[in-house]
């Protein structure tokens, strides 16, 4: 991925940048230009509103991955998850700090600042969020 | 809007074509489905090919005149058009097609599907593979396809009490009927043993809970059911021909363990047949990855949500039961050339309904259903055949 690709949604991958529905007052991650929920949703077209998660949510789904999709094989074997945040939103991102047998549906997680992949040889590296089980203090990158 | 039929097939060996080009088999499948029909080149109105990469996979864009060109066909300057959907590329070029015969706008097209995916490294492959997906917020985070179809599986393992071992014997039985049909990548039989001591994916799928990368091109022609008497004398009417929708992200589904865009297209394909799900004898099913064909026995209407895992493991589905599935050895024996896979499974079915599947033939099914899936499930394509007699 190019770096000004990378770059444009860095704010929501580094902050948890999300969006609200003023009508139905659903929230969405990433943020979304229009509600789909909203059965007349035109209406939430440039109203929706900036907000930001907390970084809290349970584990809903998980897998241990061995074979790394590409530029993830240093990490193998590495945890994906499904992790529903308690403002709603389902996010999809690894578990760290944590044995990959030791995750299960419900392990309470906290989102956490990361290096995400390196870009190749040489290349960019990438930043963004995984989660750490919410027992422990999340460590520095 | 007039009635459709298939007037004839075509198909090339799936597998590792090292020594055939992307044309080569484009125009293989073409052929011999334009022979099948008796139809003559002159008496066609356009082509239409369904192919999901082959920019990235052969660094070749603009492939729907190649393949019209390299087939003689370029002096007719009739339409040629290239349909993208991700792994559904091929159905959803199936249901433009059918769309323009039934308007009446085109009385005899060419549908074909291919891809040529073995000429990149794996690692570029698996790439490609997976830009199916959310980019940005699915494949940045480490998902792979694998990845994500296992996340839908312990889903479905805690909300339904599924088992590891009920959707590791799709493989088996894919591997088994696989045997039968020569055109298929791998005609070795798999033991459940082997599935589940395979090397792990993403827990709980293994290396043979995944369809294989595989090169391959299928095609069919399609004419008004009114004039089909003419070519063929066993035309398929297409009696539905249905696609949905749903998010990007398989995180934004309403429910990980359901493909609402399967259950909702085979709804209004069964309306549109006038069918229900019992009365299908004959499905053609994308298992991509075991899992996603455990997913779709259900969201298909065949079982109950949760149901599907014991009827499999109760040897409930196959040939020889009230329910034959993937005949022709399915996404995972078969293969999986991604634009092709959704005209193969028709391929396969109609085959069935002509009795003129070999070894592998299911005896008495006069209709049939193939179910094309592209990405997690943001496309869905359900059609249903039916012998005309
Ligand atoms: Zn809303």
């Amino acid at each position: 991925m190019s770096v000004a690709r990378f770059w444009r949604e860095t704010l929501r991958r580094y902050n948890l940048g999300a969006s609200k529905c003023p009508d139905c007052e659903t929230v969405f991650f990433p943020p979304r230009p229009v509600c789909p929920r909203c059965a007349v949703h035109r209406k939430s077209i440039a109203k929706m509103e900036p907000c930001q998660l907390s970084g809290h949510g349970k584990v809903y789904s998980y897998t241990i991955v061995h074979e790394a999709a590409d530029g993830f094989e240093m990490q193998v074997p590495y945890v994906l998850a499904m992790v529903q945040m308690s403002e709603g939103p389902m996010l999809t991102g690894q578990i760290v700090d944590v044995e990959p047998s030791q995750v299960k549906e419900g392990l309470e997680v906290k989102a956490s600042f990361r290096k995400l992949r390196e870009e190749g040889e040489g290349g960019v590296i990438h930043y963004g969020y995984k989660f750490a089980p919410a027992s422990q203090a999340p460590k520095a990158p | 809007m007039r009635e459709v039929a298939i007037l004839g097939v075509g198909q090339t060996q799936f597998g590792e074509l090292w020594d055939r080009s992307f044309r080569e088999i484009g125009i293989e499948a073409g052929f011999q489905a334009l022979e099948s029909s008796k139809l003559s080149s002159r008496d066609l109105s356009a082509l239409y090919i369904g192919n999901m990469a082959s920019g990235a996979f052969i660094d070749q864009e603009h492939v729907a005149p190649l393949v019209l060109d390299y087939s003689g066909l370029s002096g007719h300057h009739f339409p040629s058009v290239r349909v993208e959907a991700g792994e559904a590329s091929g159905a959803v070029a199936l249901a433009q097609a059918y769309l323009a015969v039934a308007s009446g706008e085109y009385d005899f097209v060419v549908v074909g599907g291919a891809e040529k995916m073995t000429d990149v490294p794996e690692d570029r492959g698996s790439a490609i593979s997976s830009s199916t997906m959310d980019q940005e917020w699915e494949r940045v985070f480490g998902a792979s396809m694998p990845a994500l179809w296992a996340l839908a599986a312990r889903r479905h393992m805690i909300d339904h009490g599924t088992k590891r071992e009920h959707f590791a014997r799709l493989s088996v039985l894919d591997h088994e009927n696989g045997s039968k049909n020569p055109l298929a990548h791998y005609r070795n039989k798999i033991t459940l043993e082997q599935v589940l001591g395979a090397n792990a994916v993403a827990e709980p799928l293994g290396m043979l809970d995944c369809a294989p990368s595989s090169d391959g091109a299928a095609a069919v022609v399609l004419g008004p059911l009114d004039r089909a008497r003419k070519f063929t004398d066993t035309p398929i009417r297409i009696a539905a021909s249905q696609i949905a929708t749903d998010t990007m992200a398989l995180m934004h589904r309403r429910d990980i363990t359901t493909l609402d865009s399967t259950v909702l297209a085979a709804k209004r394909a069964f309306q549109r047949a006038k069918l229900q799900p019992s009365q299908i004898p004959l499905a053609e099913i994308h298992d991509s990855y075991s899992i996603a064909g455990l997913m779709a026995l259900e969201d298909l209407g065949f079982y109950q949500k949760g149901e599907a895992g014991k009827a499999l493991a109760n040897g409930e589905v196959g040939i020889g039961t009230r329910l034959a599935i993937n005949t022709s050895g399915g996404l995972k024996a078969q293969g999986q050339p991604f634009g092709a896979v959704g005209i193969a499974q028709v391929v396969e079915i109609v085959r069935q309904l002509r009795g003129e599947a070999g070894a592998r033939q299911v005896s008495g099914a006069t209709v049939g259903l193939a179910h094309n899936v592209g990405g997690t499930g943001a496309t869905s394509v359900v059609h249903i055949l039916e012998r005309v007699n």
